[in-house]
């Protein structure tokens, strides 16, 4: 991400050595400091390496917490073929995922744009924008969302004065997941953030000599705002598809852990979560776990190679 | 000095380039319809929120009958009940979410801290390469080590207890937070460390009295993150959590539902509300840092 070169030159040497030491003390003494420092993190690392290899060993196991992990294979991979409610929380997360992160992006960006341009009261709108953002994963916000999209609730209520029907938005299969898109995309503030600290970094004269020679605001964002602001996107879009791939605690609140109605709101992660520690399936839980490892590795992969055709490294 | 050294990336925010791009194409009548559109979704967005606080002041009769904002009629008793509602006060549930959030914030800060400035300013074998599995955990889904770490926790008997919940941060599991602060300390003039180097101060001194009081603005930024993702979180606590008494808030708020079947909206929002405070006013009071922070991470 970042260069790491920048320190190296500067540090050995700056002072001259207070004795004959050899090259090799000196090292080791650096070495052992380093480590120490870094010490916390080895043992850390520990609890994410061990675990990172031992959830692919339980993918090809059937082990339920109480028997010793029996090897079967490739069984686990073969059943969730077979799994119509698994295919269907795969559809829900990918659904979810597809639509929301465009949206909640567009969204992010053009309310950037629009607070970029030198516009009074911005650290409130900022403030207002931004907040939803850090309570939308919280369980009050979801319970909140379940009664603003009940049946008497505001969302109807609203739609009410327009003359259209009330809709049973969290009981409706149809209409459960876009309840949830839409919470989404009320959260679009922290990529909205981003999005702005980068606008204000692409240099202002660009645009003047554009305007000077004609072009137009459509072909100014066109051919300065989107190419400048590419790596920007890139970096939210990684994001947002990771973050997207792994929502939980919206489908488990929404239908107090069962992902209805009829599993429209069955996210990957939930039915992952019921197999495992609902139905103690754990190696089949672990099949699923590296099996959303490579669709969300598939999909960062298929990111990052297209970039050279859409990222601009230039500046 | 110390006002240089503050703002590490230094945003340079092109203050007369507001001006300047404020004069094309932006006349009085454009940068008035720009200030409805802003203002009509800023409504739409904290309308539900306003819905929240009001209806938590609302007697239950009323909530889905009126729909205004202002309570025609006020049930403060909402507060009062709602506290003892459930099987335990709402104070034990807010205490317990204050230790995990607290010791959380102690364990990110000393361990990420450390971990951050070795990788900033030493040198040593191997460093570049541990950064970049470092950088590499920070992609890494959660859910691929859900299972043994479960399996771990439950063999060290650590099941229903905080330390899943705690241990880890003081371990520098969360490479966010170092990223943040490697960035921050990259950006300290490296003639600190050699000044101190000449003054006789070995890499700890240094650190501790050097580098650390340079970096409040990057600790800050790592609290609040730090205050905000455990304050919200539900499912680790949903995993290692099973007796009520050991609940956090977000288990709690959850079990208004379970136990009160789908009457007592008034108790629950006025709960919902006072677990969303806390989040509210740390972000007014640290919204610089949180700006900042997520910007210098988004930007490199």
């Amino acid at each position: 991400m970042t260069t790491t070169s920048t320190e190296t030159a500067v540090m050995p040497g700056a002072v001259a050595p207070p004795a004959p030491q050899s090259q090799r003390r000196r090292r080791a003494r650096k070495d052992r400091a380093g480590y120490l420092f870094l010490l916390p993190w080895f043992i850390g690392m520990l609890f994410t390496v061990v675990p990172f290899f031992a959830s692919l060993y339980l993918a090809f196991t059937d082990y339920n917490l109480l028997n010793p992990p029996k090897w079967i294979g490739l069984e686990n991979f073969a059943d969730m073929f077979r799994d119509p409610v698994l295919l269907k929380s795969l559809q829900v997360t990918f659904v979810y995922t597809f639509v929301s992160v465009p949206l909640s992006l567009a969204a992010a960006l053009g309310v950037a744009m629009i607070l970029n341009r030198g516009i009074r009261g911005l650290p409130w709108y900022r403030a207002v924008f931004y907040l939803p953002s850090l309570l939308g994963a919280s369980v009050a916000v979801v319970l909140l969302w379940r009664y603003v999209f009940g049946f008497d609730g505001i969302v109807n209520a609203f739609l009410g004065w327009f003359g259209i029907d009330a809709i049973s938005w969290t009981s409706d299969p149809d209409y459960a997941l876009t309840t949830l898109i839409i919470l989404h995309i009320w959260t679009f503030g922290s990529p909205m953030v981003i999005f702005l600290a980068g606008l204000r970094q692409i240099p202002v004269m660009y645009y003047e000599a554009a305007a000077v020679d004609g072009a137009s605001k459509w072909r100014r964002f066109r051919s300065i705002t989107l190419p400048l602001l590419s790596p920007i996107i890139f970096f939210n879009l990684i994001q947002s598809l990771i973050a997207s791939f792994q929502t939980f605690t919206q489908g488990f609140v929404m239908n107090n852990g069962g992902g209805g109605p009829a599993n429209s709101t069955l996210f990957y992660n939930l039915y992952l979560y019921q197999q495992g520690f609902n139905q103690f399936n754990m190696g089949y839980a672990s099949a699923m776990a590296w099996t959303l490892l490579v669709i969300i590795a598939v999909f960062t992969a298929i990111t990052f190679f297209t970039a050279k055709y859409w990222v601009n490294y230039d500046s | 000095m110390s006002s240089t050294l503050q703002t590490p990336k230094a945003a340079k925010p092109n203050e007369d380039a507001d001006a300047l791009i404020e004069r094309f194409g932006s006349t009085r009548k454009s940068r008035f319809s720009r200030h409805v559109i802003l203002c009509v979704i800023g409504l739409v967005m904290m309308y539900p929120l306003l819905w929240l606080v009001s209806s938590s002041l609302k007697p239950n009769g009323l909530i889905f009958e009126d729909l205004s904002l202002w309570p025609a009629e006020w049930s403060p008793s909402n507060y009062t009940d709602g506290w003892t509602a459930l099987e335990y006060d709402f104070g034990i549930y807010f205490s317990n979410s204050i230790i995990i959030v607290v010791l959380s914030i102690i364990g990110n800060l000393f361990s990420c801290s450390l971990a951050a400035y070795g990788f900033a300013r030493l040198n040593f074998t191997g460093r570049k390469l541990f950064f970049a599995l470092m950088l590499g955990t920070m992609m890494l889904p959660g859910h691929v080590l859900l299972i043994p770490q479960y399996i771990l926790f439950a063999k060290l008997g650590w099941l229903n207890t905080y330390y899943p919940l705690l241990v880890p941060n003081f371990l520098a599991t969360n490479a966010f937070y170092i990223f943040l602060m490697v960035q921050f300390m990259r950006s300290l003039p490296q003639e600190l460390d050699d000044a101190a180097r000449i003054d006789g101060c070995g890499p700890f001194r240094t650190f501790w009295s050097i580098i650390l009081p340079l970096c409040r603005p990057a600790f800050a930024t790592t609290a609040i993150f730090t205050f905000i993702s455990v304050w919200n979180e539900f499912f680790g606590p949903l995993l290692y959590l099973t007796d009520p008494e050991l609940y956090t808030v977000p288990l709690a708020l959850r079990q208004f539902i379970d136990s009160e079947g789908q009457s007592q909206w008034g108790q629950m929002f006025a709960m919902s509300v006072l677990s969303l405070a806390p989040i509210i006013g740390f972000f007014i009071a640290g919204q610089k840092y949180l700006v900042k922070g997520i910007a210098t991470t988004g930007l490199k």
